[in-house]
């Protein structure tokens, strides 16, 4: 039990890490991660709605009748969303701000219902609840990683949470703005799966 | 003329996909052969011009009369799923060869946040009915239109030699990259 808990867990880390591996919600990936911080908040809140939104429909895997399944997922999943938007609007209101339409649209990201049909629909809420927690952390961890390169190349800062930064460039760093910008994004997005498909390979 | 300034800019500028990063599953999904990419778009310009006027009608005339307006993210998702079960059903009694051309790209689109987006991005903006009609419509040829293109390119890219770590999703995204920067090209228009 302990050994298949700790599986369903690690592989949400490296083996199906959400953006690389299954290429699935894509869209907070690209658009909020210009800083860490913003990279690290929409992860954690995806996360918290995958963790719970798993929980639900695994309970009441054995209930939802399986022809309006979808239905109920996304009827479950929006409720979380909503918890999430008006708490983020309470206690994290500049971080709520930057997010913007984004949070909203956790509810159509195609990662935490492809995790409730394709996982939690089937297994016990123990494991459920693992899956939920490896997998967001592991899209937690990957929107970070490609918000460092954006924000380290494209302004030449990496900000952790409320604005403290923790590393700067040189005075002489010229910042590459096109990091920052909308094309930057899918080429360094398309540059890191080539990098990690080279590790990978070997 | 602020209608046809309102087009432009949602169509270039503020292209969904690529400037707005709306939708962009569909667009590495199904940009691999241009028939699939032809379909999305068409199914993509039913729906979200319909989604976009019924979610305008349900905010106005609903949520905000009732003073409920955060049920909005659940309300939304609901009308889209049942209009897009509806236009579904209602293509397959009556114009088969719509449902034909469509099909297997209509159910797609309920996870599509380029429809839910553009609905949000309307309401966020307090557009009137006559605006979000536009825009809806301009958003939605403006995704058609970053599709189409991409999946040309795609094709092309499927005959030449790529190296192997770069293959399939990650030549994709830098060649989509490169696609987003023709389009910067535009900002300033309007």
């Amino acid at each position: 039990m302990a050994q298949s808990l700790a599986k369903e867990f690690t592989k949400g880390l490296w083996a199906e890490v959400p953006p690389f591996r299954l290429v699935l919600g894509l869209c907070p990936v690209l658009a909020v991660t210009t800083k860490v911080e913003n990279g690290l908040g929409m992860g954690l809140a995806t996360t918290f709605v995958l963790v719970f939104s798993n929980l639900l429909v695994s309970l009441l895997r054995n209930v939802i009748p399986s022809k309006v399944r979808i239905a109920c997922y996304i009827v479950i999943i929006a409720t979380f969303v909503t918890i999430v938007e008006l708490g983020m609007q309470a206690f994290t209101y500049e971080l709520f701000l930057k997010l913007g339409i984004f949070i909203p649209l956790i509810v159509v990201n195609c990662v935490v219902l492809g995790r409730a049909e394709a996982f939690a629909s089937k297994n016990t809420p123990i494991l459920s609840v693992a899956d939920g927690l490896g997998i967001g952390i592991g899209f937690t961890l990957s929107l970070g990683a490609l918000a460092a390169v954006r924000e380290l190349l494209g302004a030449g800062t990496i900000t952790i949470w409320n604005g403290a930064t923790i590393f700067e460039m040189g005075a002489s760093f010229q910042p590459f703005a096109f990091m920052v910008q909308a094309p930057g994004a899918f080429v360094a997005l398309g540059l890191m799966l080539a990098g990690m498909n080279l590790i990978g390979s070997k | 003329m602020e209608y046809f300034e309102l087009a432009i800019g949602c169509i270039f500028i503020n292209n969904i996909l690529l400037a707005q990063f709306l939708g962009n599953c569909p667009f590495l999904g199904t940009s691999k052969k241009m028939e699939t990419a032809v379909g999305m778009s068409m199914a993509v310009v039913f729906v979200l011009v319909m989604a976009g006027i019924i979610t305008w009608v349900v905010d106005t005339y609903l949520l905000k009369a009732l003073g409920v307006e955060y049920l909005k993210t659940v309300s939304f998702i609901l009308v889209i799923a049942s209009l897009v079960q509806f236009v579904e059903m209602f293509l397959k009694k009556s114009i088969p060869a719509l449902y034909a051309g469509l099909g297997i790209f209509l159910p797609l689109i309920t996870t599509n946040c380029a429809v839910m987006g553009a609905c949000l991005l309307n309401i966020s903006k307090e557009y009137g009915f006559m605006k979000t009609l536009v825009s809806s419509f301009a958003y939605a040829i403006g995704f058609g239109l970053a599709l189409i293109l991409f999946a040309g390119v795609r094709e092309r890219i499927n005959l030449a030699r790529v190296p192997k770590p770069l293959q399939d999703t990650s030549i994709a995204l830098v060649t989509a990259g490169v696609i987003a920067l023709t389009f910067m090209s535009f900002k300033g228009m309007v």
